[in-house]
């Protein structure tokens, strides 16, 4: 088979696309989602996730989540090598359910926070942090 | 790993009953992710605080479960209730074992 130059081309822009897209982060993501969730319907609304819009160092980007009513609350980085950050439960004596904390992010990408409310159903929202410089050593 | 592992927190020394404090809370600690290599090329071992828990009184405030994710030196803040005069408890737990504690009482005026 002979390759026109355009066709040449449109295989090497495919090949571009699939190595920037990372595929298997994302599918380890909705696994993580899954494996909190149980499998259930995940809704929107109700969650606020607050992070840098840039963070110019990735080894530490502040994030506040805060869910009212939520009994648990994790975070996710989907372009990490490890998705999971964290797992925040909240007891009786927590006064709102928010919490701030400093995390590690590899590269710009979206950090995911899934919350479980108190009647069992789930919510999550995404933001995107732009991170100048990597947090994962290497 | 003990070395150097020192938790400070900072908490109201005095609240009305049934207020909402914010409590910050740092523990130096370097959260070795696994994920990083030496000059030699060999992976460093992991080495993360894992578990993170508050109680007031004997009740559960806050229970968080750290990924190697988290920065080093973690840092959390959060808000508790405070029913009565009593004493919160802050616990640490590292991969290798040990367990950080640090207590802090709350005047009910």
């Amino acid at each position: 088979m002979k390759l026109t130059r355009r066709e040449t081309l449109f295989i090497g822009m495919g090949a571009v696309v699939a190595a920037t897209v990372p595929l298997p982060a994302l599918a380890s993501v909705e696994d993580a989602v899954a494996a909190f969730t149980g499998g259930a319907d995940v809704g929107s609304g109700g969650i606020t996730l607050s992070t840098p819009e840039i963070a110019e160092n990735g080894n530490t980007v502040p994030v506040e989540v805060s869910a009212p009513g939520a009994v648990s609350i994790m975070l996710l980085a989907a372009g990490n090598p490890n998705p999971d950050v964290g797992t925040f439960n909240f007891g009786p004596l927590a006064a709102s359910q928010t919490a701030s904390t400093r995390i590690r992010l590899a590269g710009t990408q979206d950090v995911v926070a899934v919350a479980k409310m108190a009647d069992g159903s789930f919510v999550r929202t995404a933001n995107e942090v732009k991170v100048t410089i990597g947090g994962c050593g290497g | 790993m003990a070395d150097g592992v020192k938790p400070r927190v900072k908490v109201p020394k005095t609240a009305s009953a049934g207020e909402a404090v914010t409590i910050k809370t740092l523990i130096s600690h370097q959260m070795e992710s696994g994920q990083r290599k030496d000059k030699e090329g060999n992976t460093i071992p992991r080495s993360i605080i894992n578990r993170f828990v508050v109680d007031f009184n004997g009740q559960n405030v806050i229970d968080v479960t750290l990924e190697p994710a988290i920065s080093t030196n973690p840092y959390f803040e959060f808000e508790a209730i405070v029913p009565e005069s009593g004493d919160f408890t802050f616990t640490w737990y590292d991969d290798d074992g040990s367990v950080y504690e640090e207590t802090k009482s709350v005047e009910v005026s």
